[in-house]
């Protein structure tokens, strides 16, 4: 007897068939497989350049199978800028995270956010330093403690975490920046949906997008994949809340 | 093509287009900073891109993403505009990409000031960012010339996949002279940038433009790939000028860029007293014109060689390596942005002439 069979998920075809360098509980893979899913369902694939940063996601070029720029570290956005504006027909995206965007890059990444540069960027904020060994970073939460805060961070000299989202909603020209997060299934799928919306109003050259995602380093924060993820949870989510802090509205007359 | 009075750095950037430059990113800054204004303009007219960034640091890494699309792109700076480019232009090295960087020199360290210099002869010669690569280097003397080695960039960063740069001081930018632009840019062949760009992935493998290599060996046959394009430029990109080497010649001057004019007037008067000086120019500063700089050195009546720049005795380095001590090298410069004049230069050939022996090396 025939069996009917139908293929329900599968790996798409913007990712690589290849072994992981991340830690186990670490949220890179999955956010990977989020931009590849935007990718393959907008069929963008083939005309995609992506820019990895210096941290741990460096690599990321080894995981994607689209053509890749490694950018000096924080200075994604500016290869991005040069990248999109000699071929405008291609998708960028740059996938960085809080140490390169919000620390060394945070110059590069302010400047093309209000050129309104029309690129994606994939900002992966797990509140440390990972490939370094988990130092503070821009990010890191009040108190949290790093191998560069051993007693925890203390913000009356250091400042408080900077928050991307925000800080660059304050700009007139970014035309949408959503901040999401992949500890559970809910928010994987809330996850996608920004990441697709964002390659879309790319596709459609309409405006800069930046989809800040919360991501677990359970290596670093000195716990398991399970306390990582309830760490997630209940400390960064109340420091950086979820949600779209700027949405895409036509210009009037378009 | 008739002759056009022309600003330097206008006519450098009206030479870029010539080449075929179809994107230019800047970053204001004296005395370069006509070139981003000509631009701004003319960059629209032929459909090219123009986009000034927020740094010279911004700047160097657009250059470096617009470049890896194969297309002709470029930036100016000056001296601490340069500094900030490093990063980028020894990522460029490493990651072969073509790409024309432009420095109207003022003198340094630190702010400096905004008159011309060439103290940036280490800078650009020697690397100037970390890691084992090499820009090639082409020096101009005269507005005319800088309108041609600015064409002659575009074509050797792509021949070589690698940062090309040309060095001016703040004269050859700031000064006005007659130029003549070629009524058409022909140059030999060269492979497409679509064997290598990423241009996205359809119909072939994905391609990763990048200078990481974790695995020492890979990296070390990277650096041995990069080597080999530099042994390859110093066969075949070696340029300089003489200018009245004759057997009679008793002394020397080795001299590039203005600095190389000025001697020119200086020995024009040293010959109407009856003194015989000649004149060796490189061109190319990587590389460095070694052999042809012995030859001229060790002619028979030469005594000895006078480097002279706007630099305190950077070039000399080269110029005693490639003379390998077989002749003294004195050195003469100011630096700071004061341009030595006709009289200093003679000034030192005298000094030199009536030394009783030349046999010890000084820095006068």
């Amino acid at each position: 007897m025939a069996v009917d069979s139908k293929t329900i998920f599968d790996r798409p075809v913007a990712l690589r068939d290849v072994v992981t360098h991340y830690c186990p509980g670490c949220t890179h893979g999955v956010i990977h497989r989020l931009v590849s899913e935007a990718l393959d369902e907008l069929g963008l694939r083939e005309r995609t350049c992506g820019v990895a940063p210096v941290g741990c996601s460096v690599l990321c070029y080894n995981y994607f199978d689209t053509d890749f720029m490694e950018a000096p570290h924080g200075r994604a956005p500016a290869l991005a800028t040069g990248f999109k504006r000699m071929r405008p027909e291609m998708i960028v995206f740059t996938y960085q995270g809080d140490g390169d965007l919000a620390s060394i890059g945070m110059g590069e990444i302010v400047h093309a956010a209000n050129r309104g540069e029309k690129f994606t960027t994939i900002f992966v904020n797990n509140a440390i330093y990972g490939m370094t060994g988990g130092q503070m970073a821009p990010t890191t939460l009040s108190g949290q403690i790093t191998t560069t805060c051993p007693a925890g961070r203390d913000t009356s000299h250091t400042g408080q975490p900077i928050r991307v989202a925000e800080l660059l909603s304050a700009l007139v020209t970014p035309g949408y920046i959503e901040r999401v997060a992949v500890h559970t299934p809910a928010h994987i799928l809330n996850a996608k949906k920004a990441i697709r919306k964002a390659f879309t109003l790319q596709r459609d050259n309409k405006c800069y997008t930046l989809v800040e995602v919360l991501s677990t380093c359970p290596t670093n924060w000195g716990n398991t994949p399970g306390e990582a993820v309830e760490w997630l949870d209940e400390n960064m989510i109340k420091y950086f809340p979820l949600g779209c802090y700027k949405d895409y509205v036509e210009p009037e007359g378009s | 093509m008739a002759k056009v009075l022309m600003k330097g750095n206008e006519a450098i950037a009206e030479a870029a287009l010539r080449a075929g430059a179809e994107g230019y990113f800047c970053y204001p800054i004296t005395p370069q900073t006509e070139v981003a204004e000509y631009l701004s303009k003319r960059m629209s007219e032929v459909g090219g891109m123009f986009l000034q960034g927020e740094s010279e640091l911004a700047v160097a890494n657009m250059l470096f993403g617009a470049a890896s699309t194969g297309k002709r792109v470029f930036t100016t700076s000056s001296s601490p505009g340069i500094s900030l480019m490093q990063e980028a232009i020894s990522y460029m090295a490493g990651a072969e990409l073509p790409a024309v960087i432009i420095n109207i020199m003022r003198g340094g360290p630190g702010l400096g000031g905004i008159l011309p210099a060439q103290a940036d002869y280490f800078q650009a010669v020697k690397g100037g960012g970390h890691g084992d690569y090499r820009t090639l280097v082409l020096a101009p003397s005269t507005v005319q010339e800088a309108v041609d080695l600015t064409m002659l960039c575009f074509h050797l960063a792509q021949k070589y996949r690698n940062p090309v740069m040309m060095i001016g001081d703040g004269m050859i930018g700031q000064m006005m002279e007659a130029v003549e632009f070629p009524e058409s840019y022909e140059e030999p062949p060269l492979p497409s940038p679509d064997e290598w760009a990423a241009t996205g992935a359809r119909n072939r493998k994905a391609r990763i433009i990048k200078s990481l290599f974790l695995d020492p060996v890979g990296l070390e046959n990277n650096v041995l790939i990069l080597e080999k394009k530099y042994q390859q430029m110093i066969r075949e990109e070696v340029r300089c000028e003489s200018y009245k080497i004759s057997a009679k010649n008793k002394i020397l001057i080795v001299a590039y860029g203005t600095m190389a004019r000025i001697c020119q007037t200086a020995i024009d008067e040293l010959e109407a007293d009856g003194v015989s000086v000649g004149l060796f120019r490189p061109i190319s500063l990587y590389p460095f014109p070694e052999k042809e700089i012995l030859r001229e050195a060790t002619r028979k009546n030469i005594k000895s060689v006078l480097t002279i720049e706007m630099s305190m005795a950077q070039m000399m380095e080269d110029v005693e390596r490639a003379i390998q001590g077989r002749r003294p090298v004195h050195f003469y410069g100011r630096s700071g942005g004061i341009v030595p004049t006709p009289e200093e230069v003679k000034e030192q050939v005298h000094k030199l002439l009536s030394a009783k022996r030349h046999s010890s090396k000084k820095k006068s």
